[in-house]
């Protein structure tokens, strides 16, 4: 690849959602807006190896966008009057108008910008399908990329590209940024498409796999951008937040051979203390904007404990049990229940934590969960109940698919019933 | 990836105070680069003559306060950048210098934790 070349990906990808944002608000489509933004970047590929990469690329490509979107606009309207005898010339002027109007309108780009994400993450979509959506207009990922990233074929995302962009058109999804009622679900929403693609990466990066930790700082950088947007919206900066503290201990949650190293036996000099100071900033945001603190929020305050803390003995489990219930009322799932009950355990004793756990012996979502009899064998062993302990432990073991894991597992299972 | 991203020139010679203009047009882009998730934290520095140099050798420190002697050294400010690629910093930068008017930026990589391979640092 050329130098050119490389510098017009990095233009497009710093350029492009901004650059179909704008359009979009001209044609009212996203899916014609991406490809209007498209034919600019050929054009742009075809004459900046020539010409040079212009002083101001982002306004070369949006002009180059704004003469075929206004062509567009226009012969769309002729061809409505061609085919309805009943629209009148003016009509068509008026729509005409409009369009230019719109395009003379350029202070608020960054409305367009958090249109574009709410319709990217509109509910009529598949998960899926936001998730492509949104890294394609958003984030200027290319469909190879983001194929690359979830390990599906390009195929596979530019289908669903495709028919994202159908099921937006036919449904009618207007190009606007929700009010009212409608507001905190669409932004549920968004957030949702944010966190899930952080997870991706975060999930994978105890693998083998090093290519994907690349999607954690692309969901930081849509969640950045949102909070930028949307910065009255407290579960943004939660959300924010969560991800910054989650990101600041990426390095330290793998060891020299790759293996998972579990948060309280991470080192905390290797953790990203710039993250986590950002991370505290945002939670500070969220917390400021006053009201209960939401799911995300909860997350963050609950990550943040635990990066407060020196050293795990400091850990304020107190704390961390309450965030919890607060979490559990809200956003109650067994997972969260698991966790209330290892930070009610810490705090209160293994007793109160085991009797959490008690309640969830029957959940059918947990079967298969190594760490529902993990965390009971911990307590149980706490207690002193050992032959109890042993069998949990060996419940877990048999359970859980990293090896490491499984040998720690084991080994505290034959502990445990050496000293039963 | 990170960069960090830093002006470098000739201590002795002091820069310009900045216009208004130019202070609002760098205000402008630095917003623009924090709202874009690109630029994650910078700084401004005293001139060196506040500086202080620490060295170690043979067991001793020896402490010498500024100015450095050294013709170019990292002046003015820096700014720590998290990209996709080198190219896109590079655009930042260019961004950058170009509201300055001229100037001379450095950008070395800042290894994170996506440099991190299996077998640690």
């Amino acid at each position: 690849m050329h130098d050119v070349d490389r510098a017009i990906d990095a233009v497009w990808r710093m350029e492009s959602a901004r650059l179909i944002a704008g359009l979009a608000r001209i044609v009212r489509d996203v899916g014609l807006a991406e490809d209007l933004a498209q034919d600019a970047l050929v054009a742009a590929l075809q004459q900046w190896p020539e010409a040079g990469v212009p002083d101001n690329p982002g306004a070369w490509l949006m002009a180059v966008g704004r003469r075929r979107a206004i062509d567009l606009v226009r012969r769309q309207a002729l061809l409505a009057q061609k085919h309805d005898v009943i629209r009148r010339d003016l009509e068509v002027r008026q729509d005409v108008v409009l369009a230019e109007r719109d395009v003379a309108i350029d202070d608020d780009i960054g409305d367009d910008l958090l249109r574009l994400v709410f319709v990217a993450c509109h509910p009529v979509l598949s998960k899926d399908a936001r998730v492509a959506l949104t890294l394609r207009l958003v984030g200027g990922l290319t469909t190879g990329e983001i194929a690359r990233a979830f390990l599906v074929s390009e195929a596979t995302v530019a289908q669903r590209i495709v028919r994202a962009k159908r099921i937006l058109a036919e449904a009618r999804v207007p190009f606007e940024i929700p009010r009212g009622d409608e507001l905190s679900a669409r932004l549920a929403s968004v957030l949702e498409v944010i966190y899930l693609i952080f997870n991706e990466g975060y999930a994978a990066t105890g693998g083998e796999d090093w290519t994907r930790p690349g999607l954690c700082e692309e969901a930081l950088r849509l969640g950045r951008i949102v909070a930028q947007l949307a910065p009255r919206e407290p579960e943004v900066h939660g959300l924010v937040a969560l991800m910054e503290i989650q990101a600041s201990r990426l390095r330290a949650r793998v060891g020299p051979t790759g293996e998972p190293i579990l948060l309280h036996e991470q080192d905390r000099g290797r953790w990203d203390w710039l993250l986590i100071g950002r991370g505290l900033a945002a939670l500070e945001r969220a917390e400021r904007l006053g009201g209960a603190l939401g799911p995300y929020a909860l997350q963050a305050a609950i990550a943040a404990c635990h990066v407060r803390a020196r050293t795990v003995d400091d850990t304020d489990w107190a704390r961390i049990a309450a965030l919890y219930d607060a979490l559990a009322q809200l956003a109650p799932s067994p997972v969260v229940e698991v966790n209330r009950a290892v930070a009610v355990g810490r705090a209160f004793g293994p007793a109160a934590g085991l009797d959490i756990l008690d309640a969830l012996r029957t959940e059918p979502s947990l079967q298969g969960y190594h760490l529902l009899p993990s965390v009971r064998g911990d307590l149980l062993a706490k207690l002193g109940r050992m032959e109890e302990a042993g069998v949990e432990f060996r419940r877990a073991a048999a359970m859980t698919g990293n090896g490491r894991e499984r040998a720690l597992l084991i080994e505290r299972a034959t502990a445990a019933t050496q000293n039963a | 990836m990170r960069f960090l991203g830093y002006t470098i020139g000739d201590d002795s010679t002091p820069l310009p105070t900045p216009t208004p203009e130019l202070f609002a047009a760098m205000g402008t882009f630095m917003t623009e680069a924090v709202n874009a998730g690109v630029l994650i934290a910078t700084g401004g520095l005293a001139p060196s003559s506040e500086g202080t140099t620490i060295r170690l050798e043979d067991g001793t420190f020896a402490i010498t306060d500024g100015p450095y002697t050294e013709a170019k050294e990292l002046i003015g400010g820096w700014a720590l950048l998290e990209c996709a690629s080198k190219e896109e910093a590079i655009e930042w930068s260019k961004r950058f210098l170009a509201i300055n008017g001229s100037g001379e930026t450095r950008l070395p990589q800042v290894f994170g934790a996506e440099d991190v391979g299996p077998t640690g640092l």
